[in-house]
């Protein structure tokens, strides 16, 4: 844990983070349109760095996982340890880099939900970027992997909603997308704090449903459960792969 | 202590390990030989647990290893390539260790001291050359008096004097009645140590003799002539 706080990348990622946090803060008199153009910033950037970075740690730390696995552990716990260490200080440098400046200039519900999702955000992409690292050996298949499912879930679903939505103009779609916005943690992480911007009264019908789903006491218990269980998924079957693999 | 029972392992096409049978007993040094990629490292790592053999089974003290993890406390593992996180000290790694294995009472701190590894505690990992960090696995493998030591190519990449320390180490604890099972290439290194020798070729095990049987059987007196006899033959 330690060594990944220490650790240059991380360093220089909560310092991005609190550089872009401030400008954008200043440079718009509105806070709220501050915190709109820094929502893309955290959904593009967050996702990135946690999946990469994480991926890289775990290949470089290969050797000493095994010096681990030769200790009187359980690979369930060494693999456990891993992702609360990744987790713990990802989510950390988010909250300093992001989360500080955004307490600074947005002290309500907006904000505090943005911060949420960024942590959670980060969170998950540790437990993907872990099930990545776990299936192959091979270091530099491991991190396209990873790219590509960043890729995956930051532009090339969006795109798919899109052709999907064109493709099916004439049927009412709405609450299917409910759905289908489940499966993208970053759209869904969008979609709540979008809401609690009240622009969704731009989106249009499919807005006004999201609202009337999203917006209720259900609708947020439903889509944090789902954000949770895209952390608990990941780290489960990639748990079960590790204690089954040969190092 | 060690018993393993037809064990075969496949990688692919390769078979690593191919119906590998070895008992090993207390106050034993065990070389373990043979050609690369003959299997020495995948048999150790079936030992460990970390890799799980396809068929056959281990026991440790007539206890199967598979699914087992506690057998470990006994076992001092030094591995071939030792990597560490960049960002720790030497004192960080240790106290990790000694962390995980709070249980041990008895901690050996021989090898730390007779390396000079307390005048470097506060240098991170990152910034040690590879004969250092050998030494820091070294040091971690004997830390806690484990009753096994196993030990991937241990000499590689030491100086003459620490790999000479590293030898009277080995020596004196062996005296103590503990298994100590080595690879190595440098077969010289190993003249004064061992008690025994296992010699692997494309994943079976050609034989396990004491070494006198094997300088009886050859009629050399060096190791190193010894084997090369074996290999030609072979």
């Amino acid at each position: 844990m330690t060594d990944i706080l220490r650790n240059r990348i991380v360093l220089a990622y909560t310092v991005f983070l609190l550089i872009t946090s401030f400008s954008v803060f200043s440079l718009e008199d509105n806070n709220s349109k501050g915190l709109l153009s820094f929502l893309n910033v955290i959904l593009i950037v967050v996702p990135l760095v946690s999946i990469i970075f994480s991926t890289i740690y775990v290949y470089n730390s290969a050797e000493f996982i095994e010096l681990l696995v030769s200790q009187p552990l359980k690979r369930k716990s060494i693999w456990l340890s891993l992702f609360t260490g990744l987790a713990s200080s990802l989510s950390l440098a988010f909250f300093i880099g992001a989360g500080i400046p955004i307490l600074l200039y947005q002290t309500n519900a907006i904000g505090f939900m943005m911060i949420g999702i960024g942590i959670l955000l980060s969170i998950i992409f540790v437990a993907i970027a872990m099930l990545a690292a776990v299936q192959t050996r091979d270091k530099a298949k491991g991190i396209g992997i990873a790219i590509l499912l960043w890729l995956y879930f930051s532009l090339l679903f969006d795109g798919l909603v899109l052709f999907l939505l064109f493709q099916f103009a004439d049927y009412p779609l709405e609450k299917p997308m409910i759905a289908i916005s489940a499966l993208n943690p970053i759209d869904l992480g969008r979609i709540l704090i979008l809401l609690q911007l009240d622009v969704s009264a731009m989106m249009g019908y499919t807005g006004a449903i999201f609202k009337d789903f999203f917006g209720t006491y259900i609708g947020g218990i439903f889509s944090f459960t789902v954000l949770l269980l895209w952390i608990g998924i990941p780290v489960f079957f990639s748990t079960r792969k590790f204690n089954r693999k040969d190092l | 202590m060690i018993i393993a029972s037809n064990v075969s392992k496949q990688f692919g096409k390769l078979k690593a390990l191919d119906n590998v049978s070895v008992t090993c007993r207390k106050g034993e040094c065990i070389a373990l030989i043979g050609p690369n990629g003959s299997g020495k490292t995948t048999l150790i790592k079936s030992i460990l647990g970390m890799v799980v053999p396809d068929s056959g089974f281990i026991t440790f003290n007539e206890k199967n290893i598979l699914h087992d993890w506690k057998y470990r406390e006994q076992i001092g593992y030094m591995p071939q390539i030792g990597r560490y996180p960049d960002n720790m000290t030497i004192g960080h790694v240790l106290d990790m260790m000694k962390d995980i294995r709070s249980k041990t009472l008895s901690i050996d701190e021989d090898l730390i001291k007779a390396f000079g590894l307390n005048d470097l505690m506060h240098k991170r990992m990152r910034t040690l050359s590879g004969g250092t960090t050998q030494k820091v696995s070294a040091a971690l493998a004997f830390l806690f008096n484990p009753s096994v030591l196993i030990l991937d190519e241990p000499t590689a990449g030491l100086d003459p004097v620490a790999s000479e320390i590293f030898k009277e180490k080995i020596i004196s604890e062996k005296q103590k009645g503990k298994l100590v099972l080595i690879t190595s290439h440098v077969l010289s290194d190993l003249d004064d140590l061992i008690t025994q020798v296992i010699y692997m070729q494309d994943g079976q095990l050609r034989f396990h003799k004491t070494i006198e049987e094997l300088r009886n059987d050859t009629g050399e007196e060096k190791l190193s002539k010894a084997i090369a006899n074996v290999m030609i033959k072979n």
